[in-house]
């Protein structure tokens, strides 16, 4: 009678030892790629390390001169900030609304997800070059726009009070895969809420209140939650079309990280940056996600 | 409700412009000789389409070097992102080891870290190893389980799996490898395809890595080419339109290869995450 249970121990074993085998990149990947690079990164924080001597240890002298002296780091995170809440924003809204009337049943759907994803796949640089045409103030299409209607022109990316919503605008041309997310969404609302009120004698805005917005929480969060994360370490776009410009109005977050370390080759200083991006991305998705439970709705005990 | 879903339809279709004009005019401007393109008040077609731009691209930079650069770090990188990613997604799925929520937990987590976090460091040590300006720092860590993103992608595929499939297997004397690749991986051909389009996506895309790793010309990949192609010639935007246009493409194609797949994998990840 040993001999099944000493099998199955057996089994049990090698199937233990094939996990770890299986699962073994990822580990090591974690270790190698995150862990690692990250306690040294706290570590080559602490110094003052530029490329060609050795590092000093320096204490917590970065992050004090980063929060009290560097006013570069304050104008970064404003037009971080400003960028981050726009464009989440916006690009939500726009999502939201392209979903919604997608969602109405219209002709043409698949056509119409294809249009509205491939905005989406153009690669950051070659998106980021044809804006920069588009923004033109002389010859670009907004302007040439914006001159046929007899509106006056803008200096789009090269003034710094439109620089940022211009470039909001832009990432709204991006809107296509949040709104996929948030169609997908909508078609797993239940039919039977919806006739529901109706019964009850609502209207098409009570259905879209109290039985769409809800069921669709959970993934506007999870678009908030991606989309927070991604913007507010946006570099390609601003290092592309403004070089950080104009009057540092696009010196994003990931920028300034970018120029302290390859720039000027502060490790030690832009490692400190970095850390501090950390925090407050890490107390920000906190936080949204402490809010969540107020606002999000998850149906079906999923 | 006839007339709602006409005036969805209308503002769809006004939506879907707004979207699709800025691709035009990229065509558009692409096919301009120069002096056509500050004309005033504007030209919407060019007089004649002027294919030549495209050609002229690829003679003022290396762009041919730039694709063979971008294909040498995208082959390598796909493969080890397919094999490394369903691997791992199999063994967090089926296979049953101690610490494996908490590993995949760990994993998953680093989706929220900024990689502004750990690029010194690791641009650090590939500058100790003497791999600055080599393809390995943007190769290499393809073959680590492709990122947490495709692990987790790859783990919903296997879970979806029934169990008696392997289990049978496993009682018939199979070792593991083999219900890996003979009766898993068949089973989620699709998964694989999603994961090799995410990843050609990302190579294709990368701009930052390319940016930090690459420092000599010949080794650039067409990212960078494309931003060569801004600093030399910056008032020719007919051939910049041109270039642009040609990293769009292969892009595109892409995607309308794997439409089905790559629509599928998005909304994927938006329901279950």
């Amino acid at each position: 009678m040993s001999k099944p249970v000493s099998r199955k121990a057996a089994l049990k074993k090698k199937e233990e030892i094939a996990g770890y085998l299986f699962a073994l990149p990822a580990i090591l990947g974690l270790l190698i790629w995150t862990i690692g690079p990250m306690v040294a990164s706290l570590g080559i924080s602490l110094t003052d390390w530029q490329i060609l001597s050795a590092a000093k240890w320096v204490g917590f002298d970065n992050y004090r001169t980063v929060i009290t002296e560097d006013l570069f780091f304050k104008k970064s995170l404003l037009v971080t900030f400003y960028f981050a809440i726009g464009s989440v924003v916006f690009t939500m809204l726009a999502s939201i609304v392209v979903a919604l009337f997608m969602n109405y049943g219209v002709r043409g759907q698949a056509a119409f997800r294809t249009i509205f994803y491939l905005p989406t796949i153009v690669p950051i640089v070659a998106s980021s070059m044809l804006w920069v045409w588009l923004f033109n103030p002389d010859f670009g299409l907004l302007n040439t726009v914006l001159k046929s209607v007899g509106l006056p022109t803008l200096m789009w990316i090269y003034d710094e009070a439109t620089v940022i919503p211009s470039l909001i605008l832009m990432s709204m041309w991006g809107c296509g895969s949040a709104a996929l997310i948030i169609l997908a969404g909508l078609q797993d609302v239940p039919k039977h809420l919806l006739e529901a009120v109706e019964i009850d004698g609502g209207n098409g805005w009570h259905k879209f209140r109290y039985v769409t917005i809800p069921m669709i929480t959970p993934v506007i969060f999870f678009n908030l939650v991606m989309g927070l994360i991604g913007s507010l370490q946006a570099f390609a776009q601003a290092y592309v079309m403004t070089g950080g410009g104009p009057n540092n109005g696009t010196l994003f977050y990931v920028y300034l990280i970018y120029r302290e370390a390859f720039q000027y080759n502060h490790f030690g200083y832009a490692s400190a940056l970095s850390w501090i991006l950390f925090a407050l991305i890490a107390a920000l998705t906190a936080g949204v996600f402490k809010s969540s439970k107020a606002w999000v709705h998850y149906g079906g005990g999923k | 409700m006839r007339i709602r879903k006409t005036a969805s339809f209308a503002v769809l279709l006004v939506c879907a412009a707004l979207a699709a004009v800025p691709f035009l005019w990229l065509v558009r401007s692409s096919l301009m000789r120069t002096d056509e393109l500050f004309i005033f008040p504007p030209r919407i077609l060019p007089e004649e389409l002027l294919w030549q731009n495209y050609a002229d691209v690829f003679d003022i930079i290396p762009f041919a070097r730039y694709l063979f650069n971008t294909l040498l770090i995208l082959i390598p990188v796909m493969i080890g992102v397919v094999l490394t990613s369903s691997m791992c997604g199999y063994a967090f799925a089926r296979l049953r080891f101690r610490f494996r929520n908490a590993w995949f937990a760990l994993i998953l987590s680093t989706m929220m870290l900024p990689s502004a976090v750990t690029l010194i460091p690791t641009f650090i040590m590939w500058s100790e190893l003497r791999a600055v300006n080599t393809f390995w720092p943007l190769i290499l860590p393809a073959w680590f389980g492709g990122g947490a993103f495709n692990i987790f992608l790859m783990r919903q595929f296997f879970m979806n799996i029934p169990r008696d499939l392997d289990e049978s297997a496993v009682i018939d004397g199979a070792s593991f490898l083999q219900i890996y690749i003979r009766i898993m991986l068949p089973l989620v051909k699709p998964a694989l395809t999603v994961v090799a389009f995410f990843t050609f996506m990302n190579v294709w895309n990368d701009f930052f890595g390319p940016l930090i790793f690459l420092n000599e010309d010949s080794k650039f990949t067409l990212a960078l080419g494309l931003l060569q192609l801004k600093g030399m010639y910056a008032t020719d935007w007919n051939l910049l339109m041109a270039g642009s246009a040609i990293m769009v493409l292969p892009a595109i194609a892409m995607f309308f290869a794997g439409q089905k797949y790559f629509i599928e994998g998005i909304s994927l990840t938006g329901i279950k995450g």
